[in-house]
């Protein structure tokens, strides 16, 4: 029997009982324990609404009002055909595949455990390497204070935990393949992923979300990341859900001393999206460089929320967003930098960038900039605007057609962000990507 | 090859150019000078087919053809190529990725086969040594960051790169030192034959004495109101415009 959430906030706490009591008997007490906690916090937040500030700008009332259930068993309808189709060309890469938030092994590769790396499904990881996890899982990722949270704290089944150990670098990029499908009726799906790199480590995930079927579901994924000293992280988060999915997203980074990350979040599938980038540097002379890319059409919603909180002195902050919308869709980029007292010689920066490509499509876009110290740099800067006529009209007045000219802009304003990814292949498939969804905004005509 | 017969033209409710008259054969350098605002660029633009200028009287017709009716990419695809008083600045666009993609469209409009990265760099090498332009020119954005004097000369080696049939040169000599002077000149004087032709806009005499036009016209307040030699030039330095 499926459990089935109405809609109320009431459902999604009575439903954790049953939940445990299906399929998670065999988890740990502290996990249990950790669930029933989160689902308190619901409890008493529920989903947020309009009134709430950091909720302005995004009507949560189709979700509040949709009923979803945990997935029962989808892994049997996806074929490794279809699971590579989802591949980087030519990346050597240690894939991950999750099938409607479960782990789908049959279609993984196997987990990867030398040299005190582990790399493998988080569930696994509970079970096999619970010391471990229980030192960082829902340490950073706040679930009394977010109500996206508490419900993936409270339900997530599984996703990606990866550990490297201090003084390593692992080489290979980890591919986290989250696959739903459509299993009859809208699916409640909490992929839960764990990051933790060691002193002076290196590694890259790449976590990939793409949907099967344009059915409706509600995906709530949270991704914990602790980055240690001197660390390297780059991290990817490829959003392809379905054009109905109510998509949620958290990335929070805990970030220590002279650590740096990269973090790239396309934003491409949806109807409603929020995703919210969290990153708190730490310890003193971290860098955090994040990029963003949004694509909406139709009616898609996507809502940007930055939230980079410099904590210590002397750390690099770079928020760097580009948005390109058409059609009635809506975006928002709220990019908050929270600048703690003692954060001295902070350097912010945050810049944001529209793209309309219809009368009809709209922007807000919002820098809240909270600074509790003097000795601090911040700048932001935020563009909205139209192809450049002048541009468009200099690049046809060459022989190019107002087609080419168009996708030429386009491209140029796609890779100001896709350009910085280190991993080429990655790079390259996003930029085909882009390129079609170019092609089908501008249609058959002459691009006129 | 052409002929803009009593062209009218308006933006934004403004009649910018008053029954615009001009005859270019092939093979005929035409220069056309006069005072600030008299419409000379407008003219230019007007002939690359931009949008906002709103053409209300007369025609415009280039070897046979209504240019009237074409897009600009039309045109410059049948040979009309217009170097920009102002190029624009292109962010993110290569230089060569432009180039290639512009050279390509034209090939590609007299069906001919697309050409090769490795021949099209070669040919681009060929003409950039010519023109004094670095290597690092290429790789760069369109015209991002260029001097001024860079600009120019970008206009023109794009215009060697696509061998127009009639080259309009919006200002292309302002701004630039007398080297660069020269070797633009050279640019374009290497470039004459029976079949091309130009019109070059120009405030100074100083570049008519590299590139020898075969008329001169004055155009004041969106028309021609003298056409002669290049000894024209000659008199509009010493006299300026105030007879007309
Ligand atoms: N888009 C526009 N909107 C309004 N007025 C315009 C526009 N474009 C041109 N004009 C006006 O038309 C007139 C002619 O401009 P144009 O640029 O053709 O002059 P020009 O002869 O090239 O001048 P210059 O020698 O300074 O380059 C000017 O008065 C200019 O202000
Ligand atoms: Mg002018």
């Amino acid at each position: 029997m499926a459990i089935v959430f109405d809609g109320t906030r009431e459902s999604y706490v009575e439903g954790l009982s049953e939940f445990l009591g299906s399929g998670q008997e065999d988890t740990p007490e502290w996990v249990a324990d950790l669930r029933r906690e989160a689902i308190s916090g619901f409890g008493e937040l529920g989903f947020p609404t309009l009134s709430d500030e950091e909720w302005r700008f995004t009507n949560l009332e189709a979700l509040r009002r949709g009923s979803f259930s945990i997935a029962e068993d989808g892994i049997s309808d996806v074929s490794m055909k279809t699971v590579n189709s989802y591949g980087f060309s030519g990346l050597d890469c240690l894939r991950l595949v999750f099938v409607n938030g479960r782990f789908a092994s049959s279609l993984s590769d196997a987990g990867y455990t030398r040299e005190g790396i582990v790399v493998k499904a988080l569930s696994e990881a509970i079970r096999e390497d619970g010391d471990l996890v229980k030192d960082y899982l829902a340490k950073y990722a706040d679930y009394e204070k977010d109500a996206f949270i508490s419900l993936n704290t409270s339900y997530f089944e599984d996703g990606v935990f990866v550990y490297v150990p201090d003084q390593t670098v692992f080489e290979k990029p980890v591919h986290v393949l989250h696959v739903s499908t459509d299993e009859g009726r809208p699916l409640f799906i909490n992929p839960r992923n764990l990051i933790v790199i060691g002193q002076s480590s290196d590694a890259k995930v790449i976590e990939h979300y793409v949907s099967l079927s344009q059915s409706v579901y509600f995906s709530n994924v949270v991704t914990e990341v602790v980055c240690g000293e001197n660390a390297n992280l780059e991290h990817y988060r490829l959003e392809f859900e379905s054009q109905k999915a109510f998509n949620f997203s958290t990335l929070r980074v805990n970030q220590q001393k002279n650590s740096n990350i990269a973090s790239h979040s396309i934003l491409y599938g949806g109807a409603i999206v929020r995703n919210n980038v969290h990153p708190v540097l730490a310890g003193e002379g971290c860098n955090s460089d994040i990029y963003g890319l949004f694509m909406s059409e139709g009616r898609q919603h996507m809502d940007n929320f930055m939230r980079v909180e410099h904590a210590s002195p002397h750390c690099d902050s770079r928020q760097f967003y580009n948005g390109v919308l058409d059609g009635r869709s809506k975006g928002v980029f709220h990019g908050r930098i929270l600048v703690h007292e003692g954060a001295e010689k902070t350097d912010a920066k945050q810049t944001n960038r529209n793209l309309l490509l219809s009368d009809t499509a709209q922007i807000d876009t919002k820098p809240q900039l909270e600074i509790y110290n003097d000795d601090v740099k911040c700048t932001h800067g935020a563009t909205i605007g139209q192809m450049d006529e002048e541009a468009l009209f200099y690049l046809c007045s060459r022989g190019i057609s107002m087609k080419t000219a168009k996708i030429i802009m386009l491209r140029a304003f796609t890779n100001q962000t896709l350009e910085h990814m280190s991993i080429d292949s990655v790079r390259e498939a996003l930029e085909n990507t882009v390129m079609k969804w170019f092609e089908q905004r501008l249609g058959n005509g002459d691009g006129r | 090859m052409l002929e803009v017969k009593n062209l009218h033209v308006r933006v934004d409710d403004k009649e910018i150019l008053k029954g615009m008259n001009i005859t270019v054969a092939p093979g005929e350098v035409h220069s056309i000078m006069g005072p600030n605002g008299s419409g000379k660029s407008t003219l230019a633009q007007v002939l690359a087919g931009k949008e906002a200028y709103e053409v209300t009287e007369g025609e415009v017709t280039f070897q046979g053809k209504d240019l009237l009716d074409l897009e600009p990419e039309e045109r410059a695809c049948e040979g009309i190529f217009l170097a920009f008083q102002y190029p624009v600045e292109i962010p993110g666009v290569a230089n060569t990725y432009l180039l290639r993609e512009a050279l390509n469209a034209k090939r590609e409009y007299r069906e001919e086969k697309p050409l090769k990265h490795v021949e099209f760099g070669k040919l681009a090498r060929d003409k950039m040594k010519a023109l004094g332009i670095g290597e690092d020119l290429l790789k760069r954005s369109v015209n991002a960051g260029f001097s001024g004097g860079e600009k120019k000369r970008n206009e023109i080696f794009q215009m060697q790169i696509l061998e127009p049939t009639l080259a309009v040169l919006d200002e292309t000599d302002s701004g630039l030192d007398i080297d660069a002077l020269k070797i633009v000149a050279n640019g374009v004087n290497s470039m004459r034959d029976s079949g091309r032709s130009f019109i070059v806009i120009t405030h100074y005499q100083r570049l008519l004495n590299y590139i020898v036009p075969d008329f001169v016209h004055v155009m004041v307040d969106g028309k021609i109101v003298k056409s002669g030699g290049k000894e024209l030039a000659q008199e509009l330095e010493e006299k300026g415009y105030a007879d007309f």
